[in-house]
């Protein structure tokens, strides 16, 4: 039981690392890339695209899709890693 | 055959389908009424999300937005969409191991008490109301619009049909009726976008076309900030408002859209854990084809107008901007008698003003699109609105029926009887909320944006910090709630209604306006709740192990409180 309790710890930690480093992405990608350095990327370009302006208005939201398939996929291997995955 | 003809039988075939759907998939048990039975799936679940997420706000009026803010208009699609990662992230997964039917029931049961319960069941019943209050407007102008009816027709013809898909099928026809409109609303969105795109850029995808070259050569953006600026406008693609500002709205959209409860009551509807996870992905999906083309739709609108409207002799305009001359979403005004029209950033000599809205409405027209396209746009707002509209009355009226009769007031009341009082309870929400539309209380477009930033203020922390923090009790939950919810209230109510005057950057605290407030809100509520919870005492052992329980996906429906 406690060796159980003490796994299920280390699987929410592992969890927790998880959320953090995707997080950390999904910031950068909207708050850094798109609204606090969007002056110092603008001088990029992207195709027809200001680089800072992409990922304000195109970028980003790809991003988002990409962050939660990948936390899709990262999850579903430590479920099953620790056991806790459903049928 | 005529627009008028085309829009009635292509909103009568996707009225008749909705209802069709409804009948198929009409509820008989409280669990299918509340979360159509738990058995969606994913894929569907991403869809209908996608549905009820997108309004006539979304569909309508948020290219135009963008059209005219340029950059500023990023705060909408990056908020409106990155409350997916949060949702998908720190939410989903847990209330669905959680397994209840609503958010106040996640709060009352993980913070012990009825006064959370109540506070929840509060907060949910007025930002639902408030939203769900200008989609009937909506409903009411699309019809007006496209159908020509009265205004009032039109809100009572969707009440009708709400009603019945609502009351008859609960979450369950909602689901489904949605998973269809979802697909009427794309398609009716897209196609004229491809077309408007392959006209300026050559490029048939829109995402692409915005940033492509127009006929010169030069990018479609670049030629845009050149063109503004020199009537003096900011740039398109820098913007005016300052970047704490932007960074705030961005914020409170975000955190709005994981706090609303009808978001995240759909998370309830899937059968597994990982389910929760994957239909975040797919919701997500499915609102971000519409998210990355309404800023193309945005730029090529407002590139249309300065080429073929600024400028121009009143003899040259394009047939369509006579035809929506006549509807007064434009309007042109040869202020120095010179017979051209010149669209100026200054107010005295500007002599061209264009509804925002009619970025959307027109697109089909610029493009020279076939009458029936102009038809598919008019089914598309109407299913966008629509299916907004039954997923928030479906919160109200399950707020009411299970949060305040089952599970406050009367705890002994049977199924059959819940279910009827459900039933009734959205009855009466339909009611109301037309009632709304009809006679829209001055307020309810200021407000509606500010949902989003009650929703930041109060849902979001205490579901976060019942999930995260094994420490957070009831005291510390109820007190963040309320100081969140009156700050944020209190700051917009005095901005935007007591002294509207002062609703200038130099008076706003810290540079933040109204709408970016609920992120202030929002932290607020984090330091207050926390501060609260450490002088009070923890948890019982049994919620202590409840928040352990939901971190683990195994056994997902199972997850149950025993008091």
């Amino acid at each position: 039981m406690e060796n159980n309790r003490q796994k299920m710890h280390e699987y929410w930690r592992r969890n927790l690392r998880i959320l953090l480093t995707l997080l950390g992405l999904w910031f950068a990608v909207s708050y850094l890339f798109g609204i606090l350095l969007v002056d110092e990327l603008n001088q990029f370009m992207l195709g027809g695209f200001k680089l800072g302006f992409w990922f304000a208005q195109q970028g980003s939201i790809y991003f988002f899709v990409l962050i939660i398939f990948i936390y899709v996929w990262l999850m579903n291997k430590l479920d099953r890693e620790f056991d806790v995955d459903e049928e | 055959m005529s627009i008028l003809a085309w829009t009635y039988l292509i909103v009568g075939i996707t009225f008749a389908l909705y209802i069709g759907i409804a009948i198929w998939s009409r509820a008989g048990s409280t669990k299918e009424f509340y979360v159509a039975g738990g058995g969606v799936s994913p894929l569907a679940n991403g869809m209908a999300t996608a549905a009820d997420w997108m309004s006539a706000a979304s569909f309508i009026s948020m290219a135009g937005l963008i059209s005219f803010m340029g950059y500023d208009g990023s705060v909408y699609l990056m908020g409106w969409t990155g409350g997916y990662v949060l949702l998908a992230l720190l939410l989903a997964p847990y209330l669905r191991k959680f397994g209840k039917f609503t958010v106040p029931d996640f709060v009352g049961d993980r913070y012990y008490s009825r006064t959370a319960r109540l506070v929840a069941v509060i907060c949910a019943i007025f930002v639902s109301f408030t939203y769900v209050a200008g989609q009937m407007r909506g409903v009411g102008i699309v019809f007006s619009r496209f159908l020509e009816v009265q205004i009032e027709t039109g809100v009572i013809i969707g009440m009708i049909i709400v009603l019945f898909y609502a009351v008859l099928g609960g979450m369950k026809g909602i689901t489904y009726t949605q998973v269809a409109q979802y697909c009427v609303l794309i398609f009716a969105y897209m196609v004229p976008a491809i077309f408007i795109s392959l006209m300026l850029t050559g490029n048939p995808i829109p995402q692409l076309g915005l940033g492509g070259n127009v006929e010169d050569g030069t990018p479609l953006l670049q030629k845009l900030d050149g063109m503004l600026t020199e009537l003096g406008f900011a740039p398109y693609t820098d913007g005016t408002k300052s970047t704490i500002d932007v960074f705030f709205i961005t914020a409170a959209l975000m955190v709005g859209t994981a706090g609303l409860p009808h978001v995240i009551v759909r998370f309830f509807t899937v059968p597994k854990v990982k389910d929760a996870r994957k239909s975040a992905g797919y919701a997500l999906v499915f609102i971000a084809i519409l998210y990355t083309t309404a800023p193309a739709i945005g730029a090529f609108g407002r590139y249309n107008m300065l080429n073929n409207i600024s400028n121009r002799s009143t003899a040259e305009m394009p047939q369509w901007v006579q035809n929506w001359q006549k509807t007064n979403l434009i309007s042109i005004d040869d202020k120095n008698g010179d017979g051209r029209i010149q669209y100026v950033k200054n107010p005295d000599a500007n002599e061209l003003t264009i509804d925002k809205d009619i970025m959307v409405l027109a697109n089909p027209e610029i493009a020279n699109l076939p009458n029936w396209v102009i038809a598919l746009v008019a089914a598309g707002g109407l299913a966008a609105a629509l299916s907004t509209a039954a997923g928030l009355l479906l919160v109200i009226s399950t707020s009411i029926s299970h949060d305040l009769l089952k599970r406050s007031f009367m705890p002994d009341i049977s199924e059959k009887h819940e279910l009827i009082a459900a039933r009734v309870a959205a009855t009466a929400a339909v009611v109301v909320a037309g009632y709304f539309g009809i006679n829209p209380p001055g307020f309810v477009a200021e407000v509606v944006a500010f949902a989003f930033g009650l929703a930041a203020a109060s849902f979001f922390p205490v579901i976060i910090m019942g999930i995260f923090s094994k420490r957070m009790n009831k005291q510390g939950a109820i007190w963040g709630m309320v100081i969140g919810l009156v700050f944020t209230l209190a700051y917009i109510l005095y901005f935007k209604f007591i002294n509207p005057e002062a609703n200038l950057p130099e008076n706003w605290w810290f540079g933040i306006s109204p709408e970016g407030i609920g992120t202030l809100g929002m932290i607020l509520n984090f330091i207050v709740s926390f501060a609260i919870s450490r002088f009070t005492p923890p948890p019982p052992p049994y919620i202590q192990d409840l928040v352990e329980d939901i971190r683990i996906p195994r056994g997902a429906g199972a997850a149950t409180v025993n008091h």
